[in-house]
């Protein structure tokens, strides 16, 4: 079966334990969560999850199902099946050999030197998937040293139903 | 008012009639101020049988049931027990004691992460660090526990909580934002669902353990006998229709009779209420019901189109649901079909070998049956009691069969029988069990001994684990691998050292004589010991993996 990429978005109350019923629902079925982000919303007593996970669609509507029930979830929805903006922020290191060619291709997509050193450089990166994944691909050869990425989030636009 | 007193109050306000449980060092204020004797406390033998005792109370009386534990190993012992509610959506709160705020998470004595431990096997738990939080999160548990699809609830209760002090306020009513189950059915999905019944040629209802925790059972009669389609019942739905009644098909499922199973399999249409397409339920998934449209009356969302996919789903309580689906009901005219279930019905019986003098387990609960008039509260333990005692006493009421059904937990049929007694004071009350199960909570004989808790626990002991014997007998080849459980106990020596009565039963001729014993016992539990015959199987049965209609054995 084809294993296709979700992201769930839920709003959630903001207290202890809620994260940890969350991800019980995904492990108990042996879903590997690929990433996960959570804050706070502009209600402190609610907070923003956006999850995304691959695997059996059958078993992934099963865990939505569960997730609506969980007595702390405001609100669950599965932005795949949306038209929705989505972003990801990965800060990435990279060697300081060949600065000015790394300067050339952040321009070009829009990211940012974010910290420059003596042996390495720290770029900021915002984007969808696709263009992250392009950038990486640009910078690789430079000699990526560590990758830290916030997870996807996503917001659904505006008119859809 | 001390968080303790708090509790008590609480309690009171909840109507709790009585608690079960254990106590330990991180709940002396609490038990400080259960010496009062404003509720009454069972001090049980192991916290197990407390959460199971609480169970069986719910059960048997539709409240929700109270079982309370220390910290550490006590909340640990409860973990059967809750895991079982859960299982069966049983409506029960466990408090269990914790250690001192600022010492959770340093490994202090006694400590478990009893939140962590039981967040899977409770509908919703809590950790009150807060005294001033305590009042609403009782009145949330009972609530939680006892509306939507009903579960257990636990607290975890700090020390140092019970003794910090605050203004008392219970509040009347909750409002939770996230938490609103929907009771009443879409009106479209009932005119829907109204509509295939209308244009059924075979439909069958299958009933199960939400139509007894909706309280529909008068609802689900008037649906059958109005259209005069016939009612097939899972475990945990037997007693929501009556067992006798002409339009029952008795349980389904792997033991379940082969009309039952028939009838499910050459259905055009299916009617579930308040059930879950368990495996042990539909055999095989991928041949079930070929033919059938579904409809599918469940108060959880989730359950809906979980195992099998469901053409008309009404989400809401099912005693609401079927109050409006049986204003559009007609009588239908189902004689083929009735004929056809007839036939399967004479040539299907679900019968054993009656001709000779042995002593055998069904003959035993038959006894039972009639000797109490079918009027008893049954608990069974899990095995072949269970299934005999679901095939042989025809229960014709709810909340009169008591059994571990999802989880299938041995030791539960003593205490949760205990549990049944202390909440319906008068009823005669058996406990089918296996001399294995029994074992597995023996001890409360002494908690039944001490508050007069007249239980009768009828032992069919055949002196092994005997499902799972059967299941090497037919499909391990006869490699009876650790099933046997040797001389086991003299039951009656046990009995009797408890300070129970104890009677022993190894002819057919002496059954009757010993149920009625028992039966007129008013003030101790009694154990009966029947030597039943080893070796004796249920049947019939759909074995694993093989479609519901591939029955095998049962027949006359």
């Amino acid at each position: 079966m084809k294993k296709k990429e979700h992201l769930i978005s839920m709003t959630v109350e903001n207290k202890f334990g809620v994260l940890a019923r969350v991800a019980g629902l995904f492990s108990a079925r042996g879903f590997n969560i690929d990433s996960l982000s959570v804050a706070e919303t502009e209600d402190t007593g609610v907070s923003h999850m956006n999850i995304t996970v691959k695997g059996d669609e059958k078993i992934l509507e099963q865990i939505i199902k569960q997730l609506n029930k969980l007595i702390d979830i405001i609100k669950v929805q599965d932005l795949t099946s949306y038209d929705c903006l989505e972003r990801e922020l990965i800060l990435v290191r990279l060697s300081a050999v060949n600065r000015a060619n790394i300067m050339k291709i952040v321009e070009i997509f829009g990211s940012q030197v974010v910290d420059v050193g003596q042996k390495s450089v720290v770029i900021e990166l915002i984007g969808d998937s696709h263009k992250i994944e392009m950038t990486l691909k640009l910078l690789r050869p430079f000699g990526i040293k560590e990758i830290i990425r916030t997870g996807k989030v996503g917001i659904r636009k505006e008119g859809e139903k | 008012m001390t968080g303790a007193e708090i509790v008590v109050e609480a309690l009171k306000k909840e109507k709790v009639e009585v608690i079960f449980g254990i106590l330990g060092g991180v709940l002396l204020p609490l038990f400080d101020v259960l010496y009062k004797k404003e509720i009454k406390f069972i001090l049980t033998r192991h916290e197990q049988a407390a959460a199971h005792m609480a169970d069986g109370y719910a059960r048997a009386t539709g409240k929700v049931g109270v079982c309370l534990a220390t910290s550490g190993p006590g909340a640990t012992n409860l973990v059967t027990g809750i895991a079982t509610a859960y299982m069966d959506s049983i409506p029960i709160v466990a408090i269990t004691g914790q250690v001192a705020t600022p010492l959770i998470g340093n490994d202090a004595f006694q400590e478990a992460d009893t939140t962590g431990i039981t967040r899977p096997i409770t509908k919703y738990n809590y950790l009150v660090k807060d005294v001033k939080d305590l009042a609403r999160t009782i009145k949330e548990a009972f609530y939680l526990a006892s509306s939507g699809r009903p579960g257990p609830v636990l607290i975890d209760l700090p020390k140092d909580v019970q003794m910090k002090e605050t203004k008392y306020h219970y509040p009347e009513a909750i409002n939770m934002r996230t938490y609103r189950p929907t009771l009443s059915g879409h009106p479209l999905q009932i005119e829907k669902a109204a509509a295939l019944i209308e244009n059924s040629k075979r439909p069958v209802i299958y009933a199960g353990g939400g139509v007894i925790l909706s309280g529909a059972s008068s609802q689900l009669r008037k649906l059958a006998e109005i259209t005069n389609i016939p009612v097939t019942m899972t475990l945990l739905g037997l007693g929501g229709f009556p067992g006798e009644h002409s339009l029952s098909l008795g349980m389904l499922g792997m033991h379940g009779t082969r009309y039952a199973n028939y009838a499910v399999m050459e259905s055009d249409l299916i009617i579930a209420i308040g059930a879950r397409f368990d495996d042990r339920v539909t055999g095989k998934i991928e041949t079930f019901a070929p033919n059938a449209k579904i409809i599918h009356i469940d108060i959880d969302p989730s359950a809906i189109s979980k195992n099998v996919k469901v053409d008309v789903p009404i989400v809401g309580d099912a005693r609401n649901i079927l109050e409006e689906l049986i204003k559009k009901v007609k009588p239908l005219s189902l004689e083929g079909w009735h004929k056809k279930i007839n036939g399967w019905k004479m040539k299907y019986p679900v019968t054993y070998k009656k001709d000779d003098d042995k002593l055998r387990p069904q003959y035993v609960i038959e006894q039972i049956y009639q000797l109490t008039k079918g009027e008893a509260i049954i608990t069974t333990e899990v095995g072949q009691n269970q299934m005999w005692a679901a095939q042989f006493y025809k229960c014709s009421k709810p909340r009169t069969f008591l059994t571990s059904g999802g989880l299938g937990t041995m030791g539960y049929g003593f205490p949760a029988a205990i549990g049944a007694q202390l909440g319906c004071p008068g009823k005669i009350i058996f406990d089918i069990a296996g001399d294995g199960s029994f074992q597995m909570n023996i001890q409360e004989l002494t908690t039944a001994v001490l508050n007069h808790i007249p239980v009768k626990i009828a032992v069919l002991n055949n002196g092994c684990l005997g499902m799972v014997r059967q299941w090497q007998e037919l499909f391990y080849g006869k490699r009876y691998s650790y099933t046997s459980l040797g001389e086991g106990p003299d039951f009656v020596k046990v009995a009797e050292a408890f300070g129970a009565r104890g009677i022993r039963v190894n002819k057919k001729s002496e059954v009757k004589k010993a149920i009625e014993e028992a039966i007129a016992e008013k003030k101790l539990p009694t154990v009966i010991d029947f030597h039943v015959e080893p070796g004796e199987n249920v049947f019939p049965m759909v074995p694993a993996g093989a479609g519901l209609n591939q029955m095998i054995g049962g027949l006359a």
